[in-house]
């Protein structure tokens, strides 16, 4: 049995320890925001936050979550008014959608690094999040803008 | 998901008709009497829904529900369709809840996502059904107020009778107006008073989407339900002979491990039934990570498929497959020598053949494009729980009408025992038009007496096939000695079916005109990927128009505007495939747009484009720098013409995002083989266009017209890889026949 720290909350889980986080959180949990693109760290699709730091789920053992705290997108905020989510929604970002968990959770740690972050330093570190649909310049508007709601403390 | 049956015939109200360039279309009549008894009897608690139309419900409490006909993959209809009903409805935006439909094509039509089709398919038919509703409802409340029906009107939801002062919402009048038969032949409104249409909308499933809800077809579950995976051949060409699952069956969590046959012998298989591999090996077990892990413990032997035969259609046409265990170098040279054979011709005018002899001038250029993975986002899956009477499949797919008649062909079951329910799909790209997986996962159910989900890694994914065929064409122009433009010739090939359109510009605008196509079979299978054909003729024949607009001393848009002056006063041969003031309209609207010729874009190597398919015209302006040594596109200017924008900000995205898309294409995309073995499986072989590849800022702009609105998910993709190309010339003095152009630009780093 492990338990597991997600969004603020215990789960107790009959796993395999080396069972990556990303199956666990959505076969197990049936948190599914987490999304699977590749399982090779690749695609930024399964991208969570581990003790703050952004961490792909696909490689990740679920051992090395124990005594941790994880977040995923449904963690992200309580009412869905992280700066991000409001840029997001504000900018109509999304195409099909199943990258934009993983962008905005690789977005939110730079953001929370890097309040007044560059085009550059938006592109460095977002380059490993894949998005099918080409919805790269409205993200990269969108962590801008919430860049912007973030100094503005809205 | 809800849904509802009717007892009416699901084919009662269907009608098809044969279309112009072949194949079939179904049509249907949304305008259809429902008995009370059938609307009771599938309403769903806790609201009573009053169904007006086949698409909209109404509560007494005027909450107003729509439902999204066409399975959503990121064009965003299901917020544009409802839309176009919300207008003709005269509700108000901000009071429609929207819901994906179920598969019921008596209802809710054809429900095909395609071919750029979905807007323009249900332009009329939404709009009637809006304004159908809309005048029901005004009919229940003059029935209510005993007044005549031509004095009442509405707005935003509410129907007033200005004589009397009396005034009701929709819901009020909901249930009155269900009984109402549906009127046919409403008026509908000018499309330049619209409220909703041509105003921007946000995404209606925006914020479920950035709050990580169940959404996409590998988000849905069921208690029970167990996971399957197939473990694929390693090659294009081999087969199933053997294997061995003792120590995959002591893996935890394993339940099953069996090989199942997908279609059998003699098998008529639709348009989109292709598949690559027949005999599957199936693991199943409880989850995900089980399966996965199981799988690596099959000991398996595959052997030589050989040479198969696919039966298609109802004529029983049969389709040799060989089975050569294929690479791309063989490819390549076969190709080579099939383009120096004779091939079929498609389209002659004039006498090309003496135009060539006598040309002061010809030029004659090669392009190449390798075969493209789709790489949808979310790889390929699929529920599916089948019990010996009925079955309920869900996931992500392009056409439940299509697969339908499969699955019940497969399955041994009646159509209306098949319930299809769509989800949100990451992603579709022509891929999930293609059935297999859905057949996969049922036959497994069935097989297994359970609800399972089939899950394909990214390495079954980005093996399995159905890709954007390997395409080559050879482009030919005569100039005579004042450098006039008097024969052009494209001889095209592909493996497995060429890329030509014969009917498409120039034809039309050149006096003598030849177009020939050829074909290789192969056993690496293929499919629809965004605008088929036009992915690659628009690369060549644009770069190749730009080529010869050198020759010619011209500017490259003046010699395009210049040939559809003559397409369009004094066209050549018949059937041309493109409306020459429209074509020249993006043109003249992204020169304009760009700057085109404004000194201050000289920092630019710029590159021009342009193409006329699935119904709108397209094109890009590409600015190119050097960035770190490497090419980089900066900035792109796009101009699009696709009649009546219906939500604006959405087909800017769309637009935005086949940019990006055909950057990434034509600069990195392409899969090759080496004895049927995929060289790449994965995104760290296969490399897809990332942040800081795609451009700074891209401008579109919308040719501004009334005409009733016709497709945007394929149109803006092709010329991109054109510009492209032509934007690479500026920027480095070569010319770029072969895709994908990374390849070419390493090689020139390198020198």
């Amino acid at each position: 049995m492990i338990t597991l720290n997600i969004n603020k909350k215990n789960y107790n889980v009959d796993v395999d320890p080396e069972t990556p986080l990303l199956w666990v959180l959505r076969d197990t949990i049936n948190l599914v925001g987490t999304k699977y693109g590749c399982g090779i760290a690749q695609c930024g699709a399964c991208v969570v936050h581990l003790n703050g730091e952004a961490v792909r789920s696909c490689v990740t053992k679920v051992s090395r979550a124990v005594g941790q705290k994880v977040v995923t997108i449904e963690g992200l905020s309580e009412k869905n008014d992280h700066p991000l989510q409001k840029a997001w929604i504000e900018l109509d970002v999304p195409q099909c959608g199943y990258c934009q968990a993983g962008q905005i959770m690789s977005a939110a740690v730079l953001l929370r690094e890097n309040k007044n972050p560059t085009e550059k330093d938006i592109d460095s570190a977002m380059a490993g999040n894949l998005c099918r649909c080409g919805t790269y310049l409205r993200i990269r508007k969108a962590i801008q803008l919430a860049a912007e709601i973030q100094r503005k403390g809205k | 998901m809800t849904h509802q049956k009717t007892s009416i015939n699901r084919r009662s109200f269907l009608k098809s008709s044969a279309l112009a360039g072949g194949g079939l279309m179904i049509s249907f009549s949304a305008l259809a009497k429902f008995d009370l008894e059938d609307k009771v009897s599938g309403l769903d608690l806790p609201d009573q829904w009053y169904e007006l139309t086949g698409y909209i419900k109404i509560t007494p409490d005027n909450v107003i529900k729509i439902l999204n006909p066409n399975p959503e993959f990121g064009q965003n209809v299901m917020t544009s369709l409802p839309m176009i009903v919300t207008e003709e409805l005269d509700a108000e935006w901000k009071n429609v809840t929207v819901e994906m439909g179920p598969h019921d094509s008596v209802k809710l039509g054809p429900q095909f996502t395609g071919g750029s089709n979905s807007v323009r398919m249900y332009w009329k038919p939404l709009r009637e059904a809006g304004a159908a509703a809309r005048n029901m409802l005004m009919q229940a409340a003059a029935q209510t107020w005993n007044v005549p029906v031509e004095e009442v009107t509405t707005k935003a939801g509410m129907v007033y009778h200005e004589k009397s002062g009396k005034s009701g919402t929709y819901g009020s009048f909901a249930s009155k107006a269900a009984e109402i038969s549906i009127p046919k032949g409403v008026k509908l409104k000018d499309v330049k008073n619209f409220n909703v249409v041509r105003r921007s909308q946000k995404n209606v499933e925006g914020v479920k989407i950035i709050t990580g809800k169940p959404l996409f077809g590998l988000d849905y579950k069921v208690d029970g339900m167990l996971i399957a995976m197939i473990e694929h051949p390693p090659a294009f060409g081999l087969k199933l002979k053997s294997f061995d699952a003792s120590e995959t069956l002591k893996m935890p969590g394993i339940k099953h491990v069996f090989s199942q046959k997908l279609y059998e012998d003699g098998f008529e298989q639709g348009g989109f039934d292709t598949r690559t591999f027949n005999d599957l090996l199936v693991v199943v077990g409880n989850t995900t990570w089980q399966v996965m892990q199981a799988r690596k413990k099959l000991k398996v032997e595959w052997e030589l498929a050989g040479e198969t035969k696919n039966i298609i259609g109802t004529q029983k046409r049969e389709v040799i497959i060989p089975g050569e265990l294929e690479s791309t170098s063989t490819q390549l040279a076969k190709m080579k020598e099939y383009a120096s054979k004779p091939a079929q011709q498609l389209r002659k005018d004039g006498d090309p053949e003496t135009a060539f002899k006598n040309a002061a001038r010809v030029i004659e250029r090669t392009y190449t494009a390798p075969f493209l993975a789709h790489n949808c986002m979310e790889p390929m899956n699929f529920f599916a729980h089948v019990s010996d009477d009925k079955a309920l499949v869900a996931g992500n797919l392009q056409a439940p009408g299509w697969s339908e008649p499969t699955l019940a062909k497969l399955l041994n079951l009646p159509a209306d025992k098949i319930e299809i329910q769509m989800t949100r799909m990451g992603g579709g790209f022509g891929n999930r038009a293609y059935g297999h997986y859905i057949y996969e996962a049922a036959l497994i159910s069935k097989k297994i007496k359970a609800p399972v989900k089939l899950v394909y890694s990214r390495e079954d994914d980005m093996t399995y096939g159905i890709y954007r065929p390997m395409y080559t064409a050879t482009y030919r122009a005569a100039l005579d000695a004042n450098k006039n433009l008097i024969a052009f010739h494209v001889k095209g090939g592909g493996i497995p079916e060429h890329p030509i359109h014969a009917n498409r510009f120039p034809a039309g605008a050149v006096d003598n005109y030849l177009a020939e196509g050829w074909q290789i079979p192969s056993n690496i299978t293929i499919g629809a990927f965004r605008a088929p054909r036009s992915n690659f003729n628009a690369a060549a024949e644009q770069s190749f128009l730009d080529e010869v607009a050198e020759a010619m001393g011209k500017d490259p848009i003046d010699l395009r505007l210049e040939l559809l002056k003559r397409a369009k006063e004094k066209p050549v041969g018949k059937n041309n495939d493109y409306d020459a003031d429209r074509y020249a309209g993006v043109l003249k609207l992204v020169k304009e747009k760009s700057g085109w010729n404004n000194p201050e874009n000289k920092k630019y190597s710029r590159g021009v484009a342009a193409y006329f398919c699935h119904n709108s015209y397209a094109a890009h302006v590409v600015d190119l720098v050097m960035r770190d040594g490497q090419p980089y596109v900066e900035k792109v200017t796009s101009a699009v013409d696709c009649g009546i924008v219906i939500n604006p900000d959405a087909a800017i995205n769309m637009i935005e995002g086949a940019v990006v898309d055909g950057i990434g294409n034509a600069l990195y995309g392409g899969l090759t083989h080496k004895d049927g073995v995929a060289e790449q499986n994965n995104f760290h072989r296969y490399r897809m266009i990332r942040m800081h590849e795609a451009p700074k800022k891209i401008d579109v702009h919308f040719v501004q017209n009334d005409l009733d609105p016709t497709g945007l998910g394929e149109p803006p993709f092709p010329p991109v890889f054109g510009a492209v190309a032509n934007a690479l010339y500026k920027n480095t003095g070569n010319r770029f026949y072969e895709q994908p152009y990374i390849l070419q630009l390493n090689k020139t780093s390198r020198a």
